[in-house]
């Protein structure tokens, strides 16, 4: 398994994400340039967060549309595992590559903090590892995930939730910015590719306060045995 | 070329003694852009005229003017080949005015400050001051005005820096009075290099390419720096367009195409172009490297037609910086800025020397870069006692009631000041880079893992008007002990001291007697510490028509940890059992409640003076918590400082959620009135918790002078604690309900005014 690793001017999580896949996973990881429209030697996908283009326009928009992402719509087109966290869920979902759009939180300010998860649907490569309630970290301005009613009724009918905010072991707050049903990730119809708020690749050693994103992570890995 | 008349040059903020200094440097009367270019070299900001010689205090300081230059004696060597620069920058003046921006902006230039060394930005942290926030503590307009400015700063700093890619791990907020009119905003950042990466700013080899680097140049912050060497007036507002607006995006390109570009060693030298732009990078950059430079400002890419020299050469628009190329290799510099969007254009060319700039064909400065760097006339200032200062060291506890511990308590844990700074922090990004180990909030002081090593870097900044006010002498020394101690306290050895020193105009002898004092006070600290001050900002001109700031310096610090997973937090565990780590000290008759927070808060008196530290023994009882945190004898410390003893137990208490029950011991430095025992802020107290039975260990674990007493055990819903005069006790819940809901609740008025 070889991950690509995408870089937009502004994206600001790509630096994490390949030494969490590289270091804390093992995994073969390299840096694919925005503007590059091969992925020949890839395996999988990592579109990472930050601020693509500044989010000038709408967060994800412009980076939707750079040359990099016909690749990324042929591999999720092919199965291949694709994941998009914060600023990338952002942008797979402007890429049409997944349901409804994230906008401001609904408390209009920009929240840095844990948040615990539950996975909902355990049938994809991304859910199939976490088995209870995870605590990963949240840091983003726009992460409200919304949605058309009926699109939001067949992602929850198709068993596409992947992940919902929940309330902590500590009775602590669920849902950190009004999300339609209180959704943190989103998959595909093929559970292929995921897009998700929180940010598994900081959450991968004991350091940095958890390893529950290598359960998310290892999505990567679960390609070899399906 | 027009004639310079006296109207024109101090209406820039130029004497008429340096204007007659500039006249003979030239030898001749300067040209307007010439004027321009002195009147910001020559403010204070730039030239530091004013400070100068108090700065030569600071030891690092006075070897780097007296030998060769400041930039490599910032550069701290902490092991792994690895070094880390670090430097604070005050945006005050631009934040009064324009909070946003004026933050964001801060938050940027400090970023290539430390961008320009060479070094990766790995953290950024904050020490901010307002008006107060609270209904009632100020006129209501003057209220709203506050909650706003501290919003949107709060806004700005989180807008630029969560974009770039900067994790902010720390910093602190207070509120007072005395800075209604003139908030303080000031940023630090940290960087981490390669020692074998230390880059230069001096400009070498006659023939060389000067490369342009970044965004385009536009009308944006003209005069900037002079704005922050004066007073703010009526008239501020007017100055709105003196404040730059930041790209964070760009910043973010920049930072990665400039080490992407230092990488390929095509690089001689480089400089950021911070106040003043093309005019500080070229002047400073030449008069460094002895050299001159020849520049063409045609060349300079533009946001507009029809820019004039002047206003190119003065400009501050952002996200900008100047290097020098190796003749030959200048394409590699180029072909990676290319690669990140951003111009990457040659201007000009390293000569023998004297700096000559042309527009249009026509030369409009020739001039040696060293009179503008070097000629500034250093201003003799004198400073005098003022007469409160006096008084305050007669202050008397006589007549004061002592306040209920248990309501004293509760008030201070809801006073702004002292109150979670939760809804701050969770607007910053503090985790981008995925080194952030220690978060802002769990532990004294903010520790970073940062790849590549195991060691840990631990970074505060802490600063306290109201003790240097009242004491500027001790309130110096105060400051170091206090950002020290917290390093500290994650069981790091404290290493190095940036600082960031906010005053009011100098030319007033009580400020400048605050200024002078207080850094005395610095400096003395750092040396006792063994902590030199590796870089720092001044900031003069803090006053409005509400008055000027408290005296306030802040002081940053860095420690380390030889293994970054050893860190300490500061909250307690169920289970765990809690003692006091002390250094002896004489409380005095004002029992260390003179300038304390308590006597503010609960008896709205602001006198009497804080105690110094004995910093001998400070030394001892760093090192004492980074034997205990390595040999892993406790699990959490905490110092006591603002709110005294009972505040930082229930610091402990609110950060984990589980009380305590504590009889703190009759031996500790702690005065003899029950509040004084609760809320004296006596320096050299630490609260440590360790696992059951460790106690003897910890004793056994102490060096020097520094003493330990066991209080107690934690557990149960309550904190209560038994002071030699007095005892209190309060549910654990209410504690957090007053600690975390002060900040939030003095805002909500603000967002239901904005929707209304």
């Amino acid at each position: 398994m070889r991950v690509a690793v995408l870089r937009f001017p502004g994206s600001n999580c790509d630096q994490d994400a390949l030494h969490a896949l590289q270091d804390d996973l093992g995994l073969k990881v390299g840096y694919v340039w925005h503007t590059e429209t091969s992925l020949a030697g890839y395996d999988g996908v990592f579109v990472p967060g930050g601020f693509s283009y500044g989010d000038y326009l709408r967060c994800g928009a412009m980076a939707a549309r750079a040359p990099v992402m016909d690749e990324v719509r042929r591999f999720a087109a092919e199965g291949r595992p694709v994941i998009g966290a914060c600023n990338g869920f952002q942008i797979l979902c402007e890429a049409g590559l997944l349901p409804g759009a994230l906008v401001a939180n609904e408390g209009q300010k920009f929240v840095c903090r844990d948040v615990w998860l539950e996975a909902v649907d355990r049938t994809s490569r991304w859910t199939r590892g976490v088995e209870r309630p995870i605590r990963l970290p949240i840091a983003h301005g726009e992460g409200r995930y919304v949605c058309e009613p009926e699109d939001l009724a067949r992602v929850e009918g198709e068993g596409r939730v992947a992940f919902r905010y929940v309330g902590g072991p500590d009775g602590g707050p669920g849902n950190p910015n009004g999300s339609m049903d209180d959704i943190a990730g989103v998959l595909n119809p093929a559970g292929n590719v995921l897009g998700l708020m929180p940010h598994p690749e900081r959450a991968t050693k004991a350091i940095l306060g958890g390893t529950d994103g290598r359960l998310v992570l290892a999505g990567f890995q679960m390609a070899l045995v399906s | 070329m027009p004639v310079i008349v006296a109207e024109l040059y101090r209406s820039l903020g130029i004497t008429d003694a340096e204007y007659a200094k500039i006249v003979e440097l030239l030898g001749r009367p300067p040209s307007e852009t010439e004027l321009g270019m002195f009147s910001v070299q020559w403010s204070e900001h730039c030239s530091y005229k004013c400070s100068r010689p108090v700065l030569a205090y600071f030891r690092r300081y006075r070897e780097a003017v007296e030998g060769e230059g400041l930039e490599n004696a910032g550069v701290v060597e902490i092991g792994d080949g690895l070094g880390v620069v670090m430097k604070v920058e005050s945006h005050n003046h631009p934040s009064a005015v324009e909070p946003y921006q004026g933050a964001a902006t801060g938050v940027g230039g400090i970023i290539r400050d430390i961008l320009t060394m060479g070094a990766r930005p790995i953290a950024a942290l904050d020490s901010l001051r307002f008006g107060p926030i609270r209904d009632g503590e100020a006129a209501p307009e003057v209220v709203a005005r506050n909650r706003y400015l501290f919003g949107r700063v709060v806004e700005g700093i989180g807008g630029y820096g969560n974009c770039v890619g900067v994790p902010t791990v720390g910093g602190e907020v207070s509120f007072h009075p005395r800075y209604s009119g003139n908030p303080l905003v000031n940023a630090m950042c940290v960087g981490l290099l390669r020692l074998d990466q230390v880059t230069t700013a001096g400009a070498a080899g006659v023939g060389n390419p000067v490369l342009y680097l970044g965004s385009a140049t536009g009308k944006d912050g003209i005069h900037g720096a002079s704005f922050a060497s004066e007073v703010l007036g009526e008239d501020s507002d007017a100055k709105r367009p003196n404040v730059q607006i930041g790209d964070p995006f760009a910043e973010k390109a920049l930072i990665e195409a400039t080490l992407e570009a230092l990488a390929t060693g095509a690089v001689q030298s480089i400089q950021d172009m911070g106040a003043a732009g093309l005019t500080c990078s070229t002047t400073e950059m030449a008069a460094k490297g002895g050299v001159g430079m020849m520049i063409d400002l045609d060349l300079v890419p533009m946001r507009e037609e029809g820019m004039t020299a002047y206003e190119l050469m003065l400009s501050e628009s952002q996200e900008r910086m100047l290097c020098v190329a190796y003749r030959g290799r200048e394409q590699e510099v180029v072909d990676v800025f290319r690669k990140w969007d951003l111009h990457a254009v040659e201007i000009g060319q390293v000569t023998e020397s004297g700096l000559v700039i042309r527009r249009h064909g026509q030369v409009v400065v020739d001039a040696p870069a060293e009179a503008f760097t070097e000629g500034c006339p250093v201003r003799d200032l004198r400073g005098e006692e003022p007469e409160y200062h006096r008084r305050a060291r007669e202050f008397r506890l006589d007549g004061i009631p002592e306040t209920d511990l248990g309501e004293g308590l509760l008030t201070l844990l809801a006073a702004p000041s002292l109150a979670s700074k939760g809804w701050v922090t969770e607007q910053y990004d503090q985790q981008v880079q995925t080194q952030t180990t220690l978060l802002p909030g769990d532990g004294d002081a903010a520790v970073l893992a940062p790849r590549g090593t195991g060691r840990g870097l631990a970074v505060a900044i802490d600063g306290n008007g109201r003790w240097v006010y009242l004491d500027p002498y001790a309130g110096g020394l105060l400051a170091v002990a206090e950002a020290a101690r917290n390093v500290a306290c994650t069981g790091a050895r404290p290493r190095a001291a940036t600082d960031g020193l906010n005053f009011g105009d100098p030319n007033q002898p009580h400020v400048f007697w605050q200024f002078e004092r207080s850094v005395r006070g610095i400096a003395d600290a750092c040396e006792a510490l063994g902590v030199p001050v590796v870089s720092g900002n001044v900031s003069f001109y803090n006053e409005s028509e509400l008055g000027e700031v408290l005296p306030t310096p802040m002081v940053g610090v860095m420690g380390v940890l030889e293994d970054a997973g050893q860190r300490l937090s500061s909250r307690w565990a169920e289970g765990m059992e809690v003692g006091l780590l002390w250094v002896p000290l004489e409380t005095g008759p004002q029992q260390g409640l003179g300038a304390s927070s308590y006597l503010a808060e609960c008896h709205g008196i602001e006198d009497g003076v804080p105690l110094a530290p004995d910093l001998a023994g400070e030394a001892e009882l760093f090192e004492s918590l980074a034997r205990l945190a390595e040999q892993g004898t406790i699990g959490a410390a905490h110092d006591v400082s603002e709110g005294g003893l009972a505040f930082a137990l229930a610091e402990m208490a609110v950060g984990s959620g589980v009380g305590a029950e504590l009889d703190v011991p009759a031996s500790a430095p702690l005065g003899s009135r029950a509040d004084a025992q609760a809320f004296g802020e006596v320096p050299g107290l630490v609260v440590v918790a360790y696992p059951k039975g460790h106690g003897p260990r910890v004793e056994g674990g102490v060096v020097g002078r520094v003493r330990f007493a066991p209080m107690g055990r934690v557990g149960g819903d309550r904190l209560e604690v038994v002071f030699p005069n007095g005892r209190l006790s309060v549910a654990v819940h209410n504690l957090a309900q007053a600690y975390r809901e002060a900040i939030p609740a003095a805002m909500q008025p603000t967002r239901e005014q904005e929707g209304a």
